[in-house]
């Protein structure tokens, strides 16, 4: 297993990232800080898949004009940039709607925390 | 790109997000966290992700700070520290399970950087091949995202168009009880 | 609760930076054929350069005076994108199969190529107002005396 760490660093920071993402998202109390959570499990997501996409000695995927057409392994592998495109612009509507209602939930409740709120529902 | 460079710009992201989780004041996580964003984004255009990068610098370390700060500005903005020992101990374990799970698995990973992994036979190559002269457009990604899967695209357009109507529907001021 | 911000230097880079935004926006749409672009980022570059003014003037710093309807520009990005894709479904042909657009005189290819434009310009659109709506609706909480 010492081979992922030293030659595929990426996968061990994707795990680091994923469950440092879940924690805070299981552990914090605070409502913001949860969405903080889960803004960088998006990411870390995303980070994976874009690994895969990654090819040796590899260009961006656009064919210029310029050169003759290359083979399709001088290219970056374009399906997931694609796949992944989408998920940036879901996550960040995700997030544009659960901020909208932590702040209905703060000028109901006036606090942030989620104990509190819990309380005061009671 | 070499290795050294994925090296350094993962070590930041990791770095900054530690940073971003990790302070009370939530003004500067938020603001650690658009620094994260944009580690990333130098990391995938670096991996050869332009599309991806540009996106994530505009979309994520843009709009999503600016919707982080707005809301901070009209709620609080301190984290109150609460000591809560059992849960974390739980969450460390179970989640250190997960992650020795997840690094098991990942030894079965593909070579990064392979060109024959699996991820890029089939529909890819026929993509990079083909798109140029199908569709006219130099972009592999743009013409992929907007005509080979056009509908997803038009999905994901309908859910950006719901969650403005959500946070509309959500925090618009009540008129009438009625309604 | 949001006061416009009284600095000099603000107003006036907001002044000299908001057009030169719209411009990047526009060239990024354009261009999303031949360089890293496309609709998204040309659609939050457009919502950029809409929301700065606001934060720097205030509410009546806004370029467009109809953030409250901005959603409805939303639905018609939405509308503007499932209709180039209904029509080769009229005439026969599949949804969203741009080669079959009714334009004379181009081949499949040259159509595709502006069916992609097309939706790329309709994702921009709802995009952008969608990104202005939610700030504006995330902002009208806290300035229920301005309006």
């Amino acid at each position: 297993m010492a081979d992922i760490i030293l030659y595929r660093p990426h996968f061990v920071a994707f795990i680091i990232l994923f469950l440092l993402g879940m924690y805070i998202m299981v552990v914090s109390l605070n409502l913001v800080k949860k969405l903080i959570g889960m803004y960088i499990l998006q990411t870390s997501i995303i980070l994976f898949f874009i690994t895969l996409a990654v090819k040796k000695d590899s260009t961006i995927p656009i064919i210029l004009p310029s050169a003759t057409a290359l083979p399709p392994e001088a290219y970056a592998n374009p399906l997931p940039h694609v796949l992944m495109l989408t998920a940036i612009v879901v996550g960040v509507s995700t997030l544009g709607v659960s901020l909208a209602m932590v702040i209905a939930l703060y000028r109901e409740y006036n606090t942030l925390e989620e104990d509190k709120i819990l309380e005061k529902m009671q | 790109m070499t290795l050294f460079d994925d090296y350094l710009l993962l070590l930041l992201a990791v770095v900054t997000a530690l940073g971003a989780v990790f302070v009370r004041d939530l003004f500067s996580g938020v603001l650690t966290l658009a620094a994260y964003s944009f580690f990333l984004a130098l990391l995938w255009a670096g991996l050869g992700a332009v599309d991806v990068a540009f996106t994530e610098a505009v979309v994520g370390a843009g709009l999503s700070t600016l919707f982080f700060l707005v809301a901070l500005f009209l709620t609080s903005h301190q984290e109150e520290v609460r000591k809560q020992l059992q849960v974390r101990m739980m969450a460390i374990g179970s989640l250190g399970i997960l992650g020795f799970l997840l690094l098991y698995g990942s030894v079965d990973l593909p070579v990064v950087g392979d060109p024959k992994s699996l991820p890029s036979k089939h529909v890819s190559s026929h993509y990079l091949r083909h798109s140029l002269e199908e569709t006219d457009t130099r972009n592999v990604v743009t013409a992929v995202l907007a005509d080979y899967r056009g509908f997803d695209t038009l999905g994901e357009t309908t859910v950006i168009f719901t969650a403005g109507l959500a946070c509309w529907m959500l925090l618009r001021k009540r008129d009438d009880s009625a309604t | 609760m949001i006061q416009p911000h009284d600095s000099v230097i603000v107003h006036t880079l907001t002044r000299v930076i908001t057009p030169i935004i719209q411009l990047f926006a526009f060239y990024v749409l354009i261009h999303g054929h031949d360089s890293p672009g496309g609709g998204f980022q040309a659609g939050t570059l457009f919502a950029a350069s809409v929301i700065l003014p606001i934060i720097a003037f205030g509410i009546q710093g806004s370029l467009i005076a109809l953030e409250r309807r901005a959603i409805i520009l939303g639905g018609i990005g939405i509308l503007l994108f499932a209709g180039i894709g209904l029509l080769p479904l009229i005439l026969g042909g599949e949804f969203l199969n741009y080669g079959e657009l009714p334009i004379p005189g181009m081949e499949a290819s040259a159509k595709r190529h502006w069916g992609i434009l097309g939706i790329e310009i309709g994702v921009t659109i709802t995009v952008a107002a969608t990104a202005v709506s939610i700030y504006y609706s995330l902002r009208e909480h806290g300035e229920g005396e301005e309006k």
